[in-house]
């Protein structure tokens, strides 16, 4: 009796394992990723850092879900539509105005002698009753904000987006507009301000 | 009688083992809490599956409401857990990792969840020195 003729099993066993392969990685799951800052030193006392008022955005969510905005400017309730060009605004600086964040000459790679605004930052507070989607939605406009600018500096000096820069070029942008985004402790707030 | 040909053998028993590797990274926990994740456009895929733990956040499922009660409350693995446990969490999932450093935290938290929760977490996770966290959400237009 001849044996059986297997010359295919391999064949076969390859095709389950490519199945197995696609159907796994077919569910990929998204999301805003965020990196939190380092716990706070127990030794040291209190870090609050000296920031200039006109290098502080504050965004700040109230229990109702309803935004509010300040910066050196104006301040006052807002929209989340407009939130995304008030970020725009305030992390560019394009005339570089005395009201909104301090510009200096910074050394990158890459790009040379920059004007930059990297000592802004942008504080994000909420209440504890906030809404998680506002929250989310919050977030989201101001990373959107963050990659439309990164998205422009990197068309202008290495006329590509940014998402296909190699991995020096994409610090170099980096360096030019960090994501300065502060989350202090939450608080209840009422009249006081 | 010849010797039955098993030259084949070690394809069928890689298809078997890729088999089992694939179906444990699959694993998902029987949800108790339910939750509908934000809508997003900002978003970036989970790529390393193996370095990512989830926590679930949410009202406790329709059946599990009469011992449960409806308000939210946090799931870890296969059972309910206050904020505070998440530092094990963390801990006991990082024991399995190889790559340590790389560990990715995505929450899955209902939209209605009230942020205090969702701070208490983070709190934790800061404490714990899981820095990396992902706000698991859908992709929208």
């Amino acid at each position: 009796m001849p044996g059986l003729n297997t010359t295919s099993t391999a064949d076969i066993s390859f095709m389950l394992l490519i199945f197995f392969l696609v159907t796994t990685s077919m569910d990929t799951d998204m999301g805003l990723a965020r990196r939190l800052p380092k716990p706070p030193d127990p030794d040291q006392e209190d870090a609050t850092m000296d920031i200039k008022s006109r290098n502080i955005l504050y965004v700040r969510i109230n229990a109702a879900g309803q935004l509010w905005i300040k910066d050196e400017m104006n301040s006052g309730y807002g929209e989340l539509g407009e939130l995304r060009a008030r970020v725009k605004e305030f992390v560019k600086n394009e005339q570089n105005l005395s009201k909104l964040p301090e510009k200096h000459v910074k050394n990158i790679d890459l790009l040379g002698q920059c004007f930059v605004t990297d000592k802004h930052v942008v504080s994000l507070q909420t209440d504890r009753g906030t809404p998680y989607n506002m929250y989310f939605q919050v977030q989201n406009e101001l990373v959107a904000a963050y990659n439309e600018l990164r998205n422009e500096v990197s068309k202008q000096k290495f006329g590509r987006e940014y998402q296909y820069l190699k991995d020096e070029e994409k610090k170099a942008i980096r360096e030019y507009y960090p994501q300065n985004i502060s989350e202090a402790e939450p608080k209840k707030y009422g009249g006081d301000q | 009688m010849p010797e039955m040909n098993t030259s084949s053998l070690p394809d069928l028993i890689f298809t078997i083992l890729f088999f089992f590797m694939m179906v444990t990274t699959m694993r998902e926990v029987t949800l108790k809490v339910k939750f509908t994740i934000p809508a997003g456009t900002e978003l970036e895929k989970l790529e390393k599956k193996s370095v990512v733990s989830f926590i679930y956040v949410g009202p406790p499922t329709d059946n599990l409401r009469a011992q449960m009660g409806s308000s939210t409350r946090i799931q870890l693995n296969d059972r309910f857990a206050e904020a505070k446990e998440v530092m094990d969490f963390v801990a006991a999932e990082r024991q399995g990792m190889t790559n340590q450093a790389e560990q990715i935290i995505s929450i899955k938290a209902d939209q209605h969840t009230q942020m205090g929760y969702i701070t208490d977490i983070k709190e934790v996770l800061r404490k714990s020195w899981a820095l990396r966290i992902n706000y698991s959400a859908t992709k929208r237009n």
